[in-house]
């Protein structure tokens, strides 16, 4: 007796399962989603950090824009670089165009040893919130503010706050120029720039558009728009605008010349060989006088 | 009986050290520098030029659309430049500077100290006199007056209340206006009675101001249909929405406005104003401004002239004591602390408090909101203060504009109970900025 309800029992069951099986089977071949295989193989090519620096919702987001997308040369995975770009497109058939390797650069040299400070703000640690509430601690209205504002966004841990100059460093290995920082700042202070093969930049660290006396005043090392700048350079990369030069890097060559120029040390070099009589390799130019 | 409004609300120290300071005059100063956005909308443009001579009363920049307002020289004398200048909170703002030359008056501005009580002005030309005075909401917020007089097609008012409550801690100006310039106020609310078509207005007072009380029904009794109501005292009461609630206990819709419970609020500082404009053709050029502290030597208020640098405010004070960490323009909830002292007095500037170094600190914040809900149990307009702060952090925009961060009028009131010392405010200030710009990308 009740061995035979477990037989009914077992069978009742299994048949439920083979008829709802053979049910779910038609279902799911009616309402079927094709999902076009590529984009699985172009996100496994893909780094995988979810950056949003190409523009899309994380990576399977670009995957699948860059698998629906006619045209490819506009997009681009600033992480991955060439080499993951190339392998991407190799997914597609399609022929990659190799682009320049970026590099965030902070755009403000103001350490404290540079700009005295006028007050001091002890409210929320939050750049977007300070500059809502007021022009700076300091008297560069234009100045980075050091509050970290790119440090929380950046996804690579590619970017630190030096305790001494109280300003962002970016990390020459770690930066993958996704643009986070960039697109966080809300002084935009940062900017995105060609990465020379050994690391080579030349750029003006500073964004202060104040005239001359005003800007040097409230930063030793800000630019005065002198303009010594536009007349040294032999390739004419310079331009000067709102009493602020900016250094095309593009037409730059990387000669330094206007490094040399620069009253005010407001144009860094980082990563050149050590010049003869003085030594400035370091993102933050010690001042010999 | 005295009433309130029902939801949330603080009780911070009051302070009110300048109560019984008589309003006083200060002297000319040498220069003043008057920014031509002094009011919310379109900025005035400029009319003068660079060595203009120019009188007191005369308009130095006109309004640039409806919701704006015309500025006016606040003294005589030759304009010396148009160049930006640094504002309060450090960053270079246009403004007209100008040079101080004797005291010399537009002639059809009246002068005379003596009541005006008659006036047989239609409604638009109210309107129009108000908006060329260019008067502004003096409580602080600065909209263009004219903009709130002229009714919406299909809206109407029945009454009008007048914001006396003063609920910020400290200030004092609008109770000494109150009471020296009792019978300025009653003509200027039967001006605005008849710009509206209101039979009705209510002058809403907190009870820390009994004096203020018993003098304005005295005087009340003499003009017809207006009454004054006292309040029990609490922040922030003198918060539009929540004095329409609790005089006329009419709750405001989110996102609307005060006519469309078919009220008007004006402060009693606009209808002391509108007066001057209607009745005296005189514009707005000068304001009562407190000055005061815990350290002051000397607290009081001052009748003082648009575009005064602040520092001369604090030196007619006895200057600032050595122990200050902090100057703040505005009540202490409210107000937003000086970056420099040099900035002008502005059409807002209600008050000038300068604040010892250990007060002016804020505390340091604990680690984490341990959802304790005291910042929902005070928010006076319902909001979970606690939700949009971390909202507004982890940048959820979408959700932040659901749960109605647009509401938040950024009365302080969470940030100043947080037992966690969080900065509530400031994030939630943050986030209603980001969705204020989506809202208008998305109409765009």
């Amino acid at each position: 007796m009740s061995y035979s309800i477990i037989l009914y029992t077992v069978l009742m069951l299994s048949a439920l399962g083979v008829v709802s099986a053979i049910i779910l089977y038609f279902v799911a071949q009616k309402f079927k989603v094709f999902e076009d295989p590529r984009i699985d193989e172009v996100e496994a090519v893909l780094p995988g950090a979810n950056c949003g620096g190409c523009g899309f919702p994380g990576c399977r987001g670009f995957a699948d824009a860059f698998v629906k997308a006619d045209d490819i040369s506009t997009m681009f995975c600033p992480p991955g670089g060439n080499e993951t770009f190339a392998a991407a497109a190799k997914v597609l058939g399609k022929e990659a165009i190799a682009q320049d390797p970026m590099i965030a650069v902070v755009r403000c040299s103001g350490s404290p040893e540079h700009r005295s400070r006028t007050s001091t703000y002890d409210g929320a640690q939050s750049c977007k919130i300070a500059t809502t509430l007021f022009s700076g601690d300091t008297g560069c209205q234009f100045g980075c503010l050091g509050l970290g504002d790119c440090v929380v966004v950046c996804k690579f841990d590619a970017i630190y706050i030096d305790e001494t100059t109280g300003l962002p460093v970016i990390s020459d290995e770690k930066c993958t120029a996704c643009g986070a920082c960039v697109k966080a700042c809300p002084k935009f202070i940062i900017e995105m720039r060609k990465k020379d093969p050994k690391g080579k930049r030349i750029f003006v660290s500073c964004i202060n558009k104040e005239k001359g006396g005003v800007a040097k005043k409230s930063c030793a090392v800000a630019c005065i728009g002198c303009g010594k700048c536009v007349k040294v350079c032999p390739h004419d990369a310079i331009t000067m605008e709102n009493n602020l030069a900016y250094i095309d890097y593009l037409k730059c060559k990387l000669c330094r010349k206007c490094v040399e120029d620069c009253p005010t040390n407001a144009i860094l070099e980082l990563h050149f060989p050590p010049r003869k009589p003085k030594v400035e390799v370091e993102v933050q130019p010690e001042k010999t006088e | 009986m005295l009433k309130t409004f029902t939801k949330g609300g603080v009780h911070p120290p009051e302070n009110k050290f300048s109560a019984n300071a008589a309003i006083e005059n200060l002297p000319l100063p040498k220069q003043v520098v008057i920014p031509i956005s002094q009011h919310i909308g379109a900025p005035a443009a400029a009319t003068v030029a660079k060595g203009d001579k120019v009188l007191v009363g005369q308009v130095i920049a006109k309004s640039s659309g409806f919701v704006s307002a015309n500025i006016h020289s606040s003294v005589s004398g030759t304009v010396a430049s148009l160049d930006a200048v640094l504002d309060s909170t450090g960053y270079k703002k246009p403004a007209i500077t100008i040079t101080v030359e004797g005291d010399e008056w537009l002639p059809e501005i009246d002068r005379s100290l003596e009541l005006k009580k008659e006036f047989s002005f239609t409604t638009e030309e109210i309107i129009a006199k108000v908006s060329a005075a260019g008067v502004v909401g003096l409580g602080g917020a600065t909209f263009p007056s004219h903009v709130k007089l002229s009714i919406p097609k299909g809206k109407k008012a029945d009454v009008l209340i007048i914001n006396g409550v003063e609920c910020e801690p400290y200030l004092t100006s609008d109770h000494r206006l109150m009471l020296e310039k009792a019978h300025e106020l009653m003509v200027g609310i039967e001006i605005l009675k008849k710009a509206l078509g209101v039979e009705h207005a209510i002058i809403g007072i907190e009870n820390n101001k009994p004096d203020a009380i018993s003098y304005l029904i005295k005087i009340a009794s003499e003009y017809k249909g207006i009454e004054v109501q006292g309040l029990k005292v609490k922040y922030p009461q003198g918060g539009e929405k929540q004095l329409i609630k609790a005089l006329i206990n009419r709750e405001v819709p989110s996102g609307g406005l005060p006519i469309d419970v078919g009220t008007v609020v004006h402060n009693v500082g606009t209808a002391v104003a509108v007066y001057d404009a209607v009745q005296k053709n005189k514009p707005l050029i000068e304001r009562v401004v407190t000055i005061t502290g815990k350290s002051l030597p000397k607290t009081g208020n001052f009748m003082v002239r648009i575009g005064t640098p602040i520092s001369q405010l604090i030196e007619a004070a006895g200057g600032l004591p050595t122990d200050t960490g902090k100057v703040v323009n505005g009540g202490p909830m409210m107000g937003k602390a000086l970056n420099t002292i040099d900035a002008p007095v502005t059409k807002g500037t209600s008050g000038v408090i300068s604040f010892p170094e250990k007060e002016a600190k804020r505390v340091p914040e604990k680690p984490a909101c341990i959802r304790c809900a005291k910042c929902v149990s005070v928010c006076p307009m319902g909001l979970e203060p606690f939700l949009l702060n971390r909202l507004s952090q982890r940048k959820i925009f979408d959700r932040l504009e659901a749960e109605k961060v647009l509401d938040c009028m950024e009365c302080g009131s969470c940030s100043f109970v947080c037992p966690a010392n969080l900065p509530l405010l400031d994030y939630i200030r943050l986030g209603k900025g980001e969705v204020n710009a989506i809202i208008r990308a998305r109409k765009n």
